[in-house]
């Protein structure tokens, strides 16, 4: 992990104003920020940890454990939610066993929601790692988690 | 590639492009907007590009470029708006529109189009008169759109420069490095009336006269397209449709004010977007239309893409530049200079939306009369929606400004589908408000918005039908801004906070007479204590479903009904006994198995167990609709329960 993590950082040494695109390429590399990677950035760009983990922590693009192969994104923009997400979102902790914004113990799975991913004429959408899901129903969900299992 | 030297070679390149586009005798456009995207889009382009090859027919555009003829070629354009239709197919020059298109369609198509010159009938849209649509100036959802902003979204293939080339782009910028001093430009921009896109409205040319006044350098040009209101999509569909647009609008900006450097701030959830922008920078580069001595002007100009990290706050001015600067978006604290004063690193900053910037090409070229002329007196122009809800046609609009919400949602968006009725209309996201029908004769303005207690915002536009809980749909605002609030206001993060508690508590059924009074003051409090747009305009959600909608409030206060059968507090499910023929489908699909009942007989429901999921009422068929949606809760008293068990 140590020499991918000091891969991404080399170009940024110093570089302060720099510190939500290193955020955004280190989770990109790594799949999150975990505490070494944290501390490592806050040294590589000259600022204290407490600010680095005070910017991360204000953007909800960030994760800081470990998530899961697999990640599902229920949207719950406006004409999703009229359209019915909440039950959508129910049926995916149903069928995954998992709660919203959490991860399976075998790091299969992770499920959370989005704000909006901008795609609401195909309204309820589910977003399945990149794939957009429209007008989603959730009888469709088990044979999409079949499939991740191939 | 032919570099751009001087401005008056621009005329050249355009009819160099437009001749080249010509050899080319059909073109098949295959929407690439991220809804067609998800609907296959992609295939059906591939399955295109392989059948004309296989005709032996040159597909190659840069063929076109050396003079060589084509019979026909496929390309990908930009969202054309109509989204719920997707995938969507364009055939040029005839304009023949076909709607959802899967690739096991393209053979056809092709045949129709190559072959016998007539239409695949089973692919036109049918207008809701009956009559099939052969291009997009028949359908019903296009006819009474005026589309500026969006012309060139579903036209031009935007990972191409030439084709914005061949449709004068860039000519106005050309034309104002020939004719015009930025004070011109900047009076064309005041004249044209153009209001700020974003939400505000604050007048584009003030503050474009403000960034040319102000005196310390450099000086930066930023692109909003931080589009955080869920529900709207029409910055996105602009980058993604025609980023090239964009472009030439902040170089115009950028030489208006003085300015060296742009940014332009996008979402984190528009991956697309950010890959067609970088594309369009590097071509327009590579042309010498931006970077450095621009069409040999001796003007630099340059732009980078930021992506945004996730925060709906940084939609406000202050908060997004923070933002780019690696910090917690934050917007600054009363009393501050204007970001044309102190923005960026902070020095003069010009900020705009998407849409107003793409506008500005248009405005130059056509003048400022003739954007002027469209529109209404205090809101010229256009105003672009994200048309979504229970709504038949769904999609992308462009319509001039001072339109009836009438005949948006009836004419254009053909009203609300499956017989639904339509209960409200919401503009402006979690800042807006939700009007009833007794408003939809408001035209759309700034300030008619405004009045009626909604805003006319970026563009998101929801219609609700009578399904929909409005106290729910409060709740589900609060919770938004609850969540996204930045916290150093005190009355906004407290205050969203105890305004989604009282919602809740509303929404469960444990709402008190007074709860409707303490949210007016509530919100009141929060629009005085916040410093920006987010705080201000927090409560704007329940205060219109408490003006328009009041009635709901008080059957989930006093009786405990969800009139819409939404708050699953306050609902119970049950089967109708003379309407159930026993098939067993919601006893099998039950998540809970709270339904039982033996093959052909009546099915019942636990109350005791049911979890007020609705599967049961999505899986009973229509023609029995055997399953009913019932408020207030049915209350099981033990009695039952053991009659049941």
């Amino acid at each position: 992990m140590e020499e991918r993590l000091s891969k991404v950082l080399a170009p940024y040494k110093g570089k302060h104003n720099a510190l939500i695109p290193i955020l955004q390429e280190v989770q990109a590399e790594l799949g999150y920020l975990s505490d070494e990677a944290m501390m490592e950035i806050a040294k590589t760009i000259g600022l204290p940890e407490s600010q680095v983990y005070g910017v991360a922590t204000f953007y909800a693009q960030f994760y800081f454990s470990r998530r899961g192969k697999n990640q599902t994104k229920v949207c719950t923009g406006t004409a999703c939610h009229v359209k019915g997400a909440a039950r959508v979102l129910d049926a995916f902790e149903r069928e995954l066993g998992i709660a919203c914004g959490t991860t399976s113990e075998d790091y299969e799975h992770s499920l959370e929601t989005v704000a909006c991913v901008g795609s609401c004429a195909l309204a309820p959408v589910v977003v399945v790692n990149e794939e957009v899901y429209g007008q989603f129903k959730s009888s469709k969900i088990s044979k999409i988690i079949e499939n991740l299992k191939e | 590639m032919q570099k751009i030297n001087s401005p008056s070679e621009m005329v050249e390149m355009r009819d160099l492009c437009q001749a080249a586009f010509a050899r080319q005798k059909v073109r098949f456009l295959v929407c690439a907007g991220t809804g067609c995207i998800a609907g296959g889009s992609m295939e059906v382009y591939a399955e295109l590009k392989r059948l004309i090859g296989e005709r032996g027919i040159n597909v190659d555009v840069e063929l076109l470029f050396e003079g060589q003829e084509s019979d026909a070629g496929a390309a990908k354009s930009g969202c054309h708006g109509f989204c719920q239709m997707g995938p969507l197919v364009r055939v040029e020059p005839k304009g023949t529109f076909y709607t959802k298109v899967k690739a096991s369609d393209v053979p056809d198509i092709i045949t129709a189009t190559l072959d016998e010159d007539t239409v695949v009938e089973r692919l036109l849209f049918k207008n809701p008169d009956g009559n099939k649509a052969l291009a997009e100036h028949d359908v019903s959802f296009y006819s009474r759109q005026t589309r500026i902003v969006l012309a060139g979204c579903g036209t031009i293939e935007p990972e191409d420069i030439r084709n914005y080339f061949a449709v004068d782009g860039y000519q106005a910028l050309a034309d104002i490095f020939q004719n015009h001093s930025p004070e011109q430009v900047i009076d064309i921009v005041t004249k044209s009336g153009l209001r700020g896109r974003g939400g505000g409205g604050f007048p584009a040319g003030r503050k474009w006269k403000a960034g040319l006044d102000a005196k310390a350098t450099p000086k930066y040009v930023v692109c909003n397209g931080d589009e955080g209101d869920p529900g709207a999509f029409m910055d996105r569909s602009v980058l993604e449709g025609n980023p090239q647009a964009v472009l030439e609008g902040m170089t115009i900006a950028a030489y208006s004010i003085g300015a060296r450097y742009g940014v332009i701030y996008v979402r984190a959830e528009y991956p697309l977007a950010v890959v067609r922008l970088l594309k369009a920078i590097e071509q327009a580069k590579e042309y010498g239309v931006l970077g450095e001595n621009i069409m040999g002007t001796g003007f630099d100009f340059d732009i980078e893409v930021f992506q945004g990290a996730g925060a709906f706050v940084c939609g406000e001015s202050t908060a997004l530049t923070l933002s780019i600067e690696g910090k917690r978006g934050m917007p600054r604290v009363a009393p501050r200079p204007r970001t044309t004063e102190v923005g960026l690193y902070d020095k003069p900053t010009l900020l705009n939306n998407v849409k107003t910037f793409a506008y500005i090409p248009d405005i130059i070229r056509r003048g400022a009369d003739w954007f002027k002329a469209i529109g209404t007196e205090s809101s010229s122009g256009t105003a672009v929606f994200a048309l979504t809800g229970h709504i038949a046609n769904s999609g992308l609009i462009e319509v001039p400004m001072g339109i009836k919400l009438r005949e948006i949602i009836f004419d254009i968006g053909g009203g609300i589908p499956k017989g639904g009725k339509f209960k409200a209309v919401q503009t402006g996201g979690p800042s807006g408000g939700c009007l009833p029908e007794s408003l939809l004769d408001t035209p759309i303005d700034y300030d008619s918005l405004d009045e009626a207690g909604s805003i006319m915002g970026s563009g998101g536009m929801v219609i609700m039908n009578e399904k929909t809980c409005m106290v729910d749909v409060a709740k589900y605002f609060l919770q938004f801004t609850e969540e996204e609030s930045c916290g150093q206001c005190v009355p906004c993060r407290l205050g969203t906070k105890q305004l989604l508690e009282i919602l809740k508590d509303i929404c469960k059924g444990r709402g008190k007479p007074e709860d409707m009074d303490l949210l007016v003051e509530l919100s009141h409090s929060v629009h005085g204590g916040s410093v920006c747009g987010l705080g201000q305009t927090a409560a704007n959600p329940v205060l219109t479903t408490l003006r328009y909608f009041k009635s709901e409030y008080e059957a989930h206060i006093n009786d405990k009904c969800c009139p819409a059968g939404v708050c699953k507090d306050l609902i119970s499910f049950r089967i109708d006994e003379d309407k159930c023929k026993g098939c067993t489908l919601c006893a099998r699909a039950c998540p809970v198995s709270a339904i039982s009942g033996e093959k052909k007989e009546v099915h019942t429901i636990d109350q005791t167990l049911c979890i007020q999921c609705g599967i049961c009422l999505d899986k009973c068929p229509k023609k029995f609709s055997a399953v009913e949606c019932v408020s207030p809760k049915i209350i099981v008293t033990p009695k039952e329960k053991m009659e049941v068990s």
